[in-house]
């Protein structure tokens, strides 16, 4: 599934197996400790960044957001995770200030987003889902400009520099509409963070990246999350995008939010669904089990050197994701 | 310098960067000679005219009245170019930058008034020579031609920045342009508005076409012409007052609407529209 194939290799599996509790899940996401913060930046300071509390939208008689709430802390990478429709481009919108709640607390850089003044502005970063704009104008031209607006804030990059940084310095001269889907959506971020924002907000950011423009984007966004400690709030598809970028998974459908936690306490979250797959003298096994080193000490008893291809499977982000929507899915919305 | 100060500044070479694509780039090239030229071809078929029993020439009626008319214009592209602006998404650009929104518009008043300027050097150059019967070899006629094309300016960009916030379609636009041909048809371009009846010259002197060309003729025709005019007077106090009104209102008005337009956008506005449009092309 995952690219590196560390996705879902025969990890090492905690010693008391998945079916244990031990770890919390809050439905709130409040209590969610630091933990959730993982590896992926080494901040100290772990100011909440982002702040919603019962948050909820609704066009005319329709809601599409309900009680959403969430946090993240300064240097966090959270990915928002839901099929279409589930409201995460509404919930990104109102978080940057283009769309105004219907109710509940917002909070970004200590600030309500809907009265936010200039100074705000300059601190938060917007990447959103498709950019058409500015097809005349030639890369480098367009990040000069862009960038001169934050001069008084802060020092923004340099445009020669930043085209380095997100792997356009071939473009630089090129004028944008002629710049492929990949290249243009790099500009895009490139744009996003000209200004050095503190808080960047990335919709779908990877939608038409091949292989190789994917991996360097995401090199790219651990890097401002753990070098310049810029907090990260990414939607997506891509399970295995969010498995791999994201400290923290939100997963949101039908405006709730169904689950929140790392990619690994979203999986124990499931039971069950761990699996382990052998083969006996050429015929293939697999069973899903809740202590797979009990099933692996038992198999090795039983079979000693007869057992082969002997393989951990953890449940992926997918499995759980599925398990997380199935039920709302088949239920009443 | 000061946050806004650089928005500012940021706006200007926003302005200037436009303004030179508009010169460099094929398609753009074509609509600042499309009118241009054609208004020449008309002048050059006006060449042999004359205004009735006063023995003036059409050429020299006309020349004018066309500065005036393309100098209103600029109302539509200004209109026009902040709903594709808005369409591609480049105002919700600007919108998410500081001071974007300022910095934008600041952008936009040079750019357009910029490409004016080239639209209306393409077209008064060769015309000089085209028409006879100007009186353009005083000072003064280049300071009113200056004076009323300021005006005229603050009377209509700001109103066009308006136009450009209420239709939020390319399709919408288009809808501007049959009403606007007829303002032009009424407002005494290509033959003195004195021939029309009387009700139809007062809708005509509610817009702005009718005293911009009026205030270019005042500055380039001799004081003689001035017999083909309503009221045989070139009357720059209503001149000034009619595109004065039409400037404080659009100035008052535009801020608001901007505003208004601006907070209404959004990721998925922008997006909604490039649906609407895709569609409209499948």
């Amino acid at each position: 599934m995952s690219a590196d194939g560390a996705g879902n290799s025969p990890v090492a599996m905690s010693a008391d197996g998945a079916g244990s509790s031990a770890v919390a899940m809050s439905a709130d996401g409040v209590a969610n400790s630091p933990v959730a913060m993982g590896g992926d930046a080494g901040v100290a300071d772990d100011a909440v960044v982002i702040d919603v509390v019962g948050l909820r939208m609704r066009y005319g008689t329709a809601d599409v957001l309900h009680d959403v709430t969430f946090r993240a802390r300064r240097g966090e990478v959270l990915a928002l995770l839901g099929p279409n429709g589930a409201g995460k481009t509404t919930t990104i919108e109102i978080l940057e200030g283009f769309r105004t709640r219907s109710a509940g607390h917002v909070e970004v850089l200590g600030a309500d987003p809907a009265r936010a003044g200039e100074e705000w502005r300059a601190r938060v970063g917007v990447v959103l889902q498709s950019w058409r704009d500015h097809g005349k104008w030639r890369v480098r031209e367009l990040l000069a400009q862009v960038g001169a607006y934050y001069h008084g804030y802060t020092t923004p990059w340099d445009p020669d520099d930043l085209v380095d940084v997100v792997g356009l310095s071939g473009q630089a001269n090129q004028k944008i509409h002629t710049l492929s889907g990949g290249q243009r959506r790099r500009l895009d971020v490139a744009v996003g963070i000209v200004g050095r924002p503190e808080v960047l907000f990335l919709d779908e950011p990877t939608v038409g990246f091949d292989p190789v423009a994917r991996r360097d984007f995401h090199d790219l966004v651990r890097g401002l999350a753990a070098e310049h400690g810029t907090t990260i709030l990414l939607t997506t598809h891509d399970l295995d995008e969010a498995e791999r970028l994201a400290g923290r998974v939100l997963v949101l459908d039908g405006g709730r939010i169904i689950g929140d936690g790392t990619a690994e306490e979203l999986a124990r979250r499931v039971a069950g669904q761990n699996e382990v797959r052998w083969s006996l003298n050429g015929d293939r096994f697999s069973r899903p089990t809740d202590r797979p080193a009990r099933l692996v000490y038992e198999l090795y008893r039983e079979h000693g050197d007869d057992l082969r291809d002997l393989e951990v499977h953890r449940a992926s982000l997918e499995d759980t994701y599925l398990s997380l929507l199935r039920p709302v899915d088949g239920g009443v919305r | 310098m000061s946050p806004v100060g650089n928005a500012l500044r940021a706006g200007r070479s926003r302005g200037l960067v436009e303004l030179r694509q508009s010169v460099t780039n094929g398609g753009d090239l074509f609509n600042h000679f499309f009118w241009p030229v054609l208004m020449l071809v008309t002048l050059w078929f006006l060449r042999d005219r004359e205004f009735g029993q006063s023995g003036f020439p059409l050429g020299a009626l006309v020349l004018p009245s066309i500065l005036g008319m393309n100098a209103a214009m600029a109302m539509v592209t200004m209109s026009q170019q902040l709903t594709a602006d808005r369409e591609d998404g480049t105002l919700l650009r600007a919108k998410a930058t500081p001071n974007g929104l300022l910095g934008y518009l600041t952008g936009k008043l040079i750019s357009v008034s910029g490409g004016l300027l080239i639209d209306l050097s393409i077209f008064l150059l060769p015309a000089l020579f085209l028409v006879r019967g100007l009186a353009v070899d005083r000072p003064g006629a280049w300071l009113t031609l200056l004076g009323v094309l300021l005006l005229g300016l603050i009377a209509t960009l700001p109103t066009g920045a308006v136009l450009g916030s209420v239709f939020t379609s390319a399709r919408g636009q288009g809808l501007l342009t049959l009403p606007i041909l007829a303002v032009i048809a009424i407002s005494g371009i290509f033959y003195p508005i004195s021939v029309l009846p009387g009700w139809l010259q007062g809708v005509a002197q509610a817009f702005p076409i009718y005293w911009m060309g009026l205030g270019m003729r005042s500055a380039l025709l001799p004081p003689e012409a001035v017999a083909v005019e309503l009221g045989d007077s070139w009357r720059h106090l209503e001149t000034v007052a009619v595109l004065g009104a039409w400037a404080v209102a659009g100035l008052l008005i535009a801020p608001v609407v901007l505003r208004r337009m601006a907070r209404r956008e959004s990721g998925s506005s922008v997006a909604e529209r490039r649906d609407r449009a895709l569609q409209r092309v499948g």
